[in-house]
């Protein structure tokens, strides 16, 4: 039963990561990447490290995405 | 030194560490095996502290000065950034001209934002002042705090947002974190004779007020690290929003 749970959430985690990296504008890896930081929250959780998984959720998927589509604006108004 | 030399330096320390990487990564116990040494002496030594969340006892107890050092570079990265994404001279000229207002935001999205914006504060204040008994802490809920702040961002109101958000005020806040920290530090050395150690009556397993310094620490953290992310965010803000004015004016 556990092993089960963890090669579902491995392959969630494998699949969303590749989804991130197939992404190609920077505005939408923004948010393939909080997806990212979800799975491998699930994963965490399943490693049943709950510590972690609250870290991973809190930086993974609001801090660095908002942060990344900060960047992004700043570099489009820059450029236009 | 040359590029040959460089190289050759690489080389060398390169291959010390991925012998003694894949050494250590062989004497480490089976993936899922119920022998674990270090957790047996840790688990135990955090029952001897009352401290039920045994990472947190590992981070602020057993380990306090790992701690104290990884506050240390997230407190000198926000500087580094900070300083970084200061207005240049021509930049904060511009930046009297700008100001956000109302964002073009859907009802639904506002609604929503007003709703959580508590909710968010009230879980990242959860998650701190229980990092001792529960998972979490003064990192993960000082994130929390800080990004939930900016759910008033979020809902389309930056002015708003500028508001609640004197940037001073949390730069000294940051500051007070880690002081706080390396002060309960010496609090140790002066009680008992050594750095970070837990000189605050233990309590009661389990209780609010429990786990001695861990409690105090993990508020140091929280408070260090929710001004420290508003501050670094504020910078990425202001270089985003405030500055785009300018900009404007400038093509």
């Amino acid at each position: 039963m556990n092993e089960l749970v963890l090669i579902v959430v491995l392959t969630l985690v494998a699949a969303a990561g590749t989804a991130v990296v197939m992404t190609n504008a920077p505005e939408r890896q923004a948010v393939t990447f909080a997806y990212f930081g979800i799975t491998l929250t699930l994963l965490f959780l399943a490693l049943q490290a709950p510590d972690v998984a609250l870290s991973q959720l809190a930086v993974g998927t609001a801090f660095i995405p908002l942060m990344v589509m900060l960047a992004i604006r700043k570099i489009r108004r820059g450029r236009s | 030194m040359t590029r040959g030399a460089r190289h050759l330096l690489f080389a060398f320390g390169g291959t010390l560490v991925a012998v003694l990487f894949v050494w250590g990564v062989l004497g480490m116990p089976q993936f899922g095996s119920t022998d674990h040494p270090y957790r047996d002496r840790s688990v135990h030594a955090a029952a001897q502290h009352e401290t039920p969340n045994v990472v947190a006892a590992v981070n602020f107890d057993q380990r306090g000065f790992d701690t104290l050092g990884e506050e240390s570079i997230f407190f000198a990265s926000v500087i580094g950034a900070a300083a970084l994404l200061r207005p240049t001279k021509e930049e904060r000229e511009q930046q009297k001209s700008g100001g956000g207002g109302v964002g073009d935001v859907m009802a639904s999205t506002r609604f929503a934002g007003y709703v959580l914006l508590p909710l968010t504060l009230l879980v990242g204040f959860d998650v701190v002042a229980h990092g001792h008994v529960t998972p979490g802490g003064g990192f993960q809920g000082g994130v929390v705090l800080a990004t939930g702040f900016h759910v008033i961002y979020v809902a389309g109101r930056y002015d708003a947002l500028e508001k609640v958000r004197p940037v001073t005020l949390f730069e000294n806040g940051e500051v007070l974190g880690a002081l706080a920290f390396a002060g309960l530090g010496f609090a140790g050395i002066a009680i008992s004779g050594s750095f970070l150690s837990n000189v605050i009556p233990f309590g009661s397993f389990g209780s609010f007020l429990s786990a001695g310094t861990v409690e105090v620490l993990n508020f140091a953290v929280g408070v260090e690290v929710a001004c420290g992310v508003i501050v670094l965010l504020a910078h990425f803000f202001e270089q985003a929003i405030k500055l785009r004015d300018g900009s404007r004016a400038e093509s």
